[in-house]
């Protein structure tokens, strides 16, 4: 099975945009906000980063200025909708819908551009015989995005001010009584989203695929957006997740390139039916999904009301 | 009305037709529209579309004016922006991209004095023409140097849809490898989009963990030659020469050049000789190419093909010539070569694909 | 500084006024954009607005792109007020159109059609899309599984789906294996309103949807309490209203409308089927649906705008140069101007010290 390595390591590289995304919108959700526009985000992001690149050499300089870019992005939509008072949905959908016409406006002194890409290795672990190629050898954002997925499981469960977070989202009334104050603390949660949106979009145009295509993070915006419902919200989840629909994409391709006997379409579909049976299976439990849904998802908050 | 006023009239008369003398014989400069299926980019095959328009602007100068509307959705939007081009005055208008086949036919009907020229189409009608160009046959030559310069005899191909005109590309690329290297195999994957270079890069990778140590694709970005490039391996790109992406890695480049058609149809209908026909050129009329020769490509392999190509264009060789067995083993053809009809038709793979495609 | 204060009552004036602000200061903000990037504010402003209905072909073909928007907003705008998220308008609308061109190709012999035939084409597309949203329910109901992900994965799959039969099952055996149906017979398409144009029977439809959508939820004691369980679903239960029965009136219907459009659109302007029936109708529809406020009569207002802009930002790249991407931004800074605007409903603007 010389094909293993190279599926493993295809299916995480795959799987860490909509990890980074999946886990900035987790954050933004747990604290009662949904923000749809992570695929707007992600592009501007991408562009963002794909430019500062070019322009000055320097990955990191390219990842900082994507998270920048969508931080501030997503600032802009916590203003309409936290201090606003503004419809969440509406709002996020229209900083999709902003973020893709503009980063293709932006982009188009770069297309045709690409970047030298860079060759990561963990010393010594690399060469592990089938471990290594499939493990070892990633950029470092895709070991820092499981370690994310770690670290925000561990602020949301085991830190006092992930339980505040938690607090707001399920009843932002009681944490306001209690004397927190929900807008910022909401606001927080939504940079931290848009930052992470931005990571995972530069992730796509210094990384994955070093080169800017118009409106090439391709619905994973939105993917990201069901990956977190999926995950029913729990940090670890986004990461079985992100694998398991990153990594069924890459196996239908090996399918196809074995030749399997199977019409290409049909074998694409395998991802997203894959998803949503394992919702299902997960989700039937109600009370586990009930516990989980932030219950202020989506509800704006006026502490002055 | 007075002597005076009927002088002054004709005199203003007399005037204005000397001036507009000159304005008749130098006639108003021939209004060409484009209609693209995706943004121009940098590469693929709307770049290469633009660079025909481009190609034909400086040919013609100030006798033609150009103007184009990228990123129009094949469906029901086609058809208003091809009309609305029609409606500003454009007397010639390319619409690129088979699904524009139905609206540019709709469109044309009402405007009878409007010629239109369809790409990769199979309908015609008196004022609609169809261009396409064999790039298979510059595939199999594609294909001669992949068949010679693979070592794993595996050799991989990222496709989008699996659409007549990519079949024929697969299937003559094939032939080309075979016809050096009977012992290498085609593995195509299917990406289902034109435009996702993420998708591209995962199906490309896949492609080389199976062993393959070349790949081409049928894909509209850069991001399968590139990943070759990174991964060392070579690649064969298409659409456009992307040496500047993979200097080390491309192998040679299956090029689209629509300029000269362009030039030749718009002169055309500005001295009035237009007719509506199908236009399939290939190697000899230069709309399909092979450059881009990489630094690996070794003197001998060049030199091959470049006796196929003279061979292709003086007719002595097709890529599609008898005997043709699919990968099923089923005969297609016995003798002879396949015809337009038949290449048109095209939906199997030739002996040397590995896989099945979806039937009715 | 500048405070917001909430309203004891919301303000009925800026109901009325908000939309218009918000258009007055998207032409605002896109007269600046476009001087930044050398154009003529006024020529741009005019080609967006009002070059599209120019002429009367100029408003067929802003009701053609109305059509599907339109039917689509008004069953989501029942689906959102009951707090059920379908996100996934644009894969029913494919799945109504394979249904009704399933059909079509079934029956169509090149003499038969006719209003009885088409109409049974469209209830086929309504079967599609109904059937389509009713996985959604399905495991919304049973599984609890949630419906934003499944109706959006559902979405991938019916555009696959139809990727798959228009290169096999449902191909032109003369077309040369081009991935397309036949072409609908002329009895099998829908009959145009305004001859000499586009436009076709679907804005009828379209706009008897959102009557009918306005009646059920203004009118009908179940849409009545369709949006009580939306708004207070604790109350709604204690009232013991079905959650259940929200749940699928508000999928099935907003499916079937999603549907009835996809229908439509391989019925009139497209006439068979082909990869790409729709440029995201589905996914715009939602954006329509809010900016009219949920309300299927101001969705009418609102997917006129949002038409006005598709045609206004295509035009914008023949009449001014401008990139495709002006669209996209344009319409985003509309929604952002409506939503801005749409908070003085509530709130009004304080000095403070």
């Amino acid at each position: 099975m010389d094909a293993l390595a190279p599926l493993i390591a295809s299916a995480m590289v795959a799987g860490t945009p909509l990890m980074l995304a999946a886990l900035g919108l987790l954050v933004n959700e747990r604290s009662g906000v949904i923000n749809l526009g992570s695929e707007g985000m992600m592009l501007m992001g991408a562009i963002t980063a794909f430019a500062t690149t070019l322009a000055s050499g320097s990955f990191t300089l390219g990842f900082l200025a994507g998270a920048v870019v969508a931080m501030l992005m997503s600032g802009f939509f916590a203003w309409l909708t936290i201090w606003l008072g503004a419809n969440q949905v509406a709002t996020g959908l229209a900083l999709s819908l902003f973020g893709v016409g503009a980063s293709a406006y932006l982009g188009l002194p770069y297309a045709g551009e690409s970047l030298q890409p860079i060759q990561f290795a963990v010393p010594l672990l690399h060469d592990i015989p089938v471990l290594g190629p499939a493990l070892f050898r990633h950029h470092p954002l895709v070991y820092g995005a499981i370690a994310l997925c770690f670290v925000i499981a561990w602020f949301l469960m085991r830190t006092r001010a992930g339980l505040i977070v938690r607090a707001v989202g399920e009843s932002p009334t009681s944490a306001h009584s209690l004397g927190y104050d929900v807008r910022r603390i909401r606001l927080a949660c939504v940079l931290f989203g848009g930052a992470c949106a931005g990571l995972a979009g530069a992730f796509m145009s210094l990384v994955y695929t070093p080169l800017w295509v118009e409106g090439m993070v391709a619905g994973r915006g939105w993917i990201a957006l069901a990956l977190t419902t999926f995950a029913t919200w729990r940090p670890l989840r986004v990461m079985a997740g992100a694998y398991l629909f990153g990594g069924i994409t890459i196996l239908t391709y090996h399918m196809q390139a074995l030749g399997v006997p199977i019409a290409s379409q049909l074998l694409s579909m395998l991802p997203y039916i894959a998803t949503v049976v394992v919702l299902v299976l997960i989700s039937r439990n109600a009370a586990w999904i009930r516990l989980n849904m932030p219950a202020s998802l989506g509800k704006n908050f006026n502490p002055n009301a | 009305m007075s002597a005076h006023f009927i002088r002054n009239a004709l005199g203003a008369a007399a005037l204005a037709l000397s001036l507009g003398a000159p304005a008749v014989a130098q006639a108003e400069p021939l209004k060409v529209g484009f209609v693209y299926v995706s943004p121009i980019g940098e590469a693929g095959w709307t770049w290469q579309q633009d660079i025909g328009r481009r190609q034909l602007e400086e040919a013609l100068g100030d006798k033609v004016v150009t103007q184009y509307v990228e990123d129009v959705p094949e469906g029901a939007d086609a058809e208003r922006v091809i009309r609305d081009l029609a409606q500003q005055g454009n007397k010639l208008i390319f619409t690129t991209s088979f699904g524009y086949m139905n609206p540019t036919l709709k469109v044309a009907k009402q405007f009878p004095d409007v010629k239109f020229v369809h790409s990769t189409g199979y309908k015609t009608a008196d004022n609609v023409a169809v261009t396409n160009a064999r790039f298979y046959e510059a595939r199999y030559l594609a294909g001669i140097v992949a068949g010679k310069m693979t070592q794993s005899n595996i050799i991989g191909y990222v496709g989008a849809f699996p659409i007549p005109e990519v079949l024929q590309g697969i299937n003559a690329f094939t032939r080309g490898i075979r016809s050096v290297n009977p012992n290498a195999e085609v593995r195509v994957i299917w990406v289902n989009s034109w435009y996702d270079p993420g998708k591209e890069r995962d199906a490309a990778l896949a492609l080389m963990g199976q062993g393959a140590d070349i790949l081409t694709h049928h894909t509209d970005s850069t991001a399968t030659v590139q990943v070759a490039e990174e991964q060392g391996k070579y690649a064969v790109a298409y659409h456009s020469d992307m040496s500047k992406f993979a200097p080390k890695g491309q192998l040679v480049a299956v090029t689209h050049h629509w300029g000269d058609y362009f030039t030749k149809a718009a002169r055309e209908v500005i001295d009035g000789t237009w007719k509506s026909d199908m236009t399939w050129g290939g190697l000899k009329a230069g709309m399909a190419r092979i450059e881009g020769f990489g630094p690996a490509v070794p003197e001998d392999v060049r030199a091959l093909v470049e006796e196929k190509r003279q061979e292709i264009i003086d007719g002595k060789l097709t890529p599609f010539d008898a005997p043709l067995k699919d990968n099923t083993g089923k005969v297609v053809l016995e003798s002879g070569s396949l015809d337009d009809d038949a290449l048109s038709r095209m939906n199997y793979y030739v002996e040397g694909v590995a896989g099945k495609l979806p039937r009715k | 500084m500048l405070r917001l204060e909430r309203r004891a009552q919301p303000s009925r004036v800026m109901a009325w006024c908000s939309p218009l602000l918000a258009v007055a200061l998207t032409a605002l903000i896109g007269s600046v954009l476009f001087m930044v990037v050398g154009k003529d504010p006024v020529a741009s402003l005019r080609v967006f607005f009002l070059e599209p209905i120019r002429d009367l072909r100029g408003w067929s073909e802003v009701g053609v792109k109305v059509a599907p928007l339109l039917v689509i907003a008004v069953g989501l705008s029942i689906c959102f007020r009951a707090n059920v998220f379908n996100i996934g308008a644009e894969g029913q609308l494919v799945v109504g159109a394979i249904a009704a061109g399933a059909l079509i190709l079934h029956l169509d012999d090149d003499t038969n059609g006719g209003a009885l035939l088409i109409s049974l084409a469209l209830l086929a597309g309504v079967a599609g899309g109904m059937a389509w949203a009713a996985i959604t329910a399905l495991l919304r109901d049973r599984f609890h599984a949630n419906e934003i992900l499944v109706s959006l994965m559902l979405v991938y799959v019916a555009e696959l789906l139809l990727s798959y039969l228009v290169h096999g099952a449902l191909i032109d055996p003369d077309g040369f294996g081009f991935p397309q149906s036949r072409l609908f017979s002329d009895g099998w398409l829908l009959p145009v309103v305004l001859p000499g144009t586009r436009l076709h029977v679907g804005i009828v439809l379209a706009l008897v949807a959102a009557v009918a959508g306005w009646l059920y939820l203004t009118r009908s004691f179940s849409g009545f309490k369709l949006q009580v369980g939306g708004i207070a679903p604790m109350a709604a239960r204690y009232a013991g209203f079905s959650s259940r029965s929200s749940l699928w009136i508000s999928l099935l219907v907003s499916g079937g409308l999603a549907g009835l459009a996809g229908a439509a659109e391989v019925m009139g302007p497209i006439g068979q089927l082909t990869p790409s029936i729709s440029p995201g109708y589905g996914f715009a529809a939602i954006i329509v649906a809010f900016v009219g406020r949920l309300h299927p009569l101001g969705v009418i207002f609102s997917s006129f705008i949002m038409a006005l802009f598709y045609i206004g930002g295509e035009l914008s790249q023949s009449r001014l140069g401008m990139p495709s991407a002006v669209t996209g931004i344009f319409q985003g800074i509309l929604l952002f101007a409506l939503l801005a605007c749409d908070v003085l409903i509530h709130n009004r603007l304080r000095w403070s010290r």
